[in-house]
């Protein structure tokens, strides 16, 4: 990314919250960050992991149960649902890349699975209802959350340090590894790669800032419920995902404002939301397989070879 | 009568027909997914919303059409077959040439577009149907619904003559050598495309089939694919699917064991099917009938 156009998008976060209400950006950048998490396996490594809600709610019941039940302050409840998610990553993990392609995501999602029905049974996530009413308490038990600017910058802050360590992993020469698996994965192995241990750091890497997305949002929204760990969830950061664009540094981000917005402006649709997401799933699958950003991308590097060529014609003319 | 670590044999026996029950249901479905994804390479991530359409159908004509529940079980595998062949035709073909993943995405589209219709049109309640077999047989050591006698029976048979077809006659074995080389096939004469699509109405209409076979005992509503699909992913995981046989056999013990964990250890009903995919991951990762590739 160009130094430009990341400067105008740190200037549009800090100065976004006066224009447009706090409480819907919160909840774009915290499935921003959920979705980068799981573009980073997509996009980066080509596994598609079929449950990430497990992640993302996991760490939302965690964050939830230990900052309302047990008083913990939010940054340390943050860290709870990270170190959690992580350590879910690493058993889910250890098992789902044991077999490849199609298979990966039908073992991601029937894991998740095992989580929803765990989150179902399990007495402290109070099943349907799910952890309501969270404090936001005081960060670092001086600074006080519960007005949404702060909490606003506060998440703006955790989004950025999240979105860093994707930026340094995708850009690093474990990045490129992960990319050589992507690209050919008995290639990278015959180079003498443990193509095993790249992905499964990869995936507990994702499922961290899984973790750290979940967390922030049970703060931001101050509930956890079923919803977050359900299959349905981990089809929406997927969906997210293709919107903006696989395999993008920016796409997640622009694809989870576009899907939030598109759920705050249809909620009283009721079903149609899941079907308008299904046709959008099915329209970018069939024609846009490179989402927002990566067909803005594709047709930006279409004009200028043809604008070079442009200018060589006309310097043949002289 | 006997009595076995304090559980009556009545409440045995009684689950370990809602487990063969359940165990009939996996396996028509995940042998539907194994043979379409054998012949298309795509995983119809949509097979449970066709089993519910499958089931919806089967209300539908019996409470507009009077059709019975016999006939249900021929007009709806047909009707839902015949939107599955508008499935392949319009969208899947067109991605054969694209990653798998791709596949799975699209199917999962449909997923999200058919649940999202039924559940605007009828809520997510549940529709009642009649028990068409009402009665059952005292067999000494248990009560046997007629119906649900009839289910594991029907399912069997399907599943066998399924078996039979792919593995003993000669549209099999074309079928068989187009999972392997399509190309060479085609060499052959042999019009694989559509082969192709009447592959997929076939796994498409089994599972309409299941969601007939299924509406008398469960309530016919728009979720009830979508839950039992990702179970079925597991078993198909379990199972591996290189095999119709090793697909029928996983189903239907996956249901019983299922079944046999609500009587000894009831919470972990549920994921119990989960946690013995994480053992054979573990164990043998290309699955009890697969083979690795």
């Amino acid at each position: 990314m160009n130094k430009p156009i990341a400067l105008a998008l740190l200037a549009l976060l800090v100065v976004a919250p006066f224009f447009v209400y706090p409480s819907f950006l919160m909840t774009a950048l915290c499935f921003a960050l959920f979705a980068c998490a799981f573009n980073l396996l997509i996009g980066y490594v080509g596994l598609l992991s079929f449950g990430h809600a497990a992640y993302f709610g996991g760490a939302a019941y965690i964050t939830a149960h230990v900052v309302k039940v047990w008083g913990w302050t939010p940054e340390l409840g943050i860290l709870a649902g990270v170190v959690v998610a992580a350590f879910l990553g690493l058993i889910f993990g250890s098992l789902a890349i044991r077999r490849q392609g199609i298979y990966f995501a039908m073992i991601t999602l029937a894991l998740s699975q095992m989580l929803y029905f765990f989150a179902v049974q399990a007495p402290f996530t109070h099943g349907e209802d799910g952890i309501q009413a969270i404090p936001r308490r005081h960060l670092f038990g001086l600074i006080d959350l519960s007005d949404s600017l702060t909490m606003y910058y506060f998440v703006a802050v955790i989004f950025l340090i999240g979105f860093a360590i994707i930026y340094r992993t995708i850009h690093s020469p474990f990045g490129q590894i992960l990319k050589a698996i992507r690209e050919n994965e008995p290639r990278a192995v015959s180079l003498g790669y443990d193509v095993d241990r790249f992905k499964l750091m990869a995936f507990v890497l994702s499922t961290a800032l899984c973790g750290l997305a979940g967390g922030t949002k049970a703060l931001v929204s101050q509930i956890a419920s079923l919803t977050d760990v359900h299959w349905a969830m981990s089809g929406e950061v997927v969906l997210i995902t293709l919107v903006g664009g696989i395999g993008t540094v920016l796409g997640p981000v622009v694809g989870a404002f576009i899907v939030i917005a598109m759920q705050n402006y249809l909620a009283e649709w009721g079903e149609w939301v899941l079907v308008i997401q299904g046709v959008i799933f099915v329209v970018i699958v069939m024609s846009l397989r490179r989402g927002v950003v990566g067909e803005l991308v594709a047709l930006w590097e279409r004009r200028k070879p043809s604008a070079a060529g442009a200018e060589a014609k006309a310097q043949a003319a002289h | 009568m006997f009595e076995l670590l304090g559980i009556s044999p009545q409440a045995l026996f009684g689950q370990l027909l809602i487990g063969l029950i359940n165990g009939a249901f996996y396996a028509m479905l995940s042998l539907g997914l194994a043979v379409i994804f054998g012949l298309l390479n795509v995983i119809n991530f949509a097979h449970g919303a066709q089993y519910m359409m499958g089931a919806f159908v089967a209300w539908f004509v019996l409470e507009y059409a009077g059709v019975p529940f016999w006939g249900a079980l021929i007009v709806a595998p047909v009707a839902v077959a015949i939107f599955g062949v508008i499935l392949e035709q319009v969208f899947i073909k067109r991605l054969y040439h694209l990653d798998h993943l791709y596949g799975l995405l699209l199917t999962f589209g449909f997923v999200l577009i058919i649940e999202g219709l039924f559940r605007y049109k009828f809520g997510s309640s549940g529709q009642p149907y009649d028990n068409p077999l009402p009665g059952g047989q005292n067999l000494g050591f248990m009560f046997l619904p007629n119906y649900r006698g009839f289910v594991v029976v029907a399912s069997l048979v399907v599943c066998l003559g399924t078996w039979f077809m792919i593995e003993k006659t000669k549209l099999g074995s074309y079928l068989r050598a187009a999972t392997e080389n399509p190309t060479l096939v085609r060499a052959f004469g042999i019009n694989v495309p559509r082969m192709v699509t009447l592959t997929y109405a076939f796994g498409v209409g089994l599972a309409a089939f299941a969601g007939v076979l299924a509406a008398p005992i469960y309530q016919v509503n728009p979720t009830m694919g979508s839950n039992l699909i990702i179970i079925v992913f597991a078993v198909v995981v379990i199972g591996g699917m290189g095999s119709i046989m090793g697909s029928i056999v996983t189903g239907f013990g996956l249901g019983v064991i299922e079944g046999l964990t609500k009587v000894f250890y009831p919470e972990a009903s549920s994921t119990v099917i989960f946690v013995i995919m994480a053992i054979v991951l573990l164990i043998r990762p290309a699955g009890l009938f697969g083979t690795a590739k």
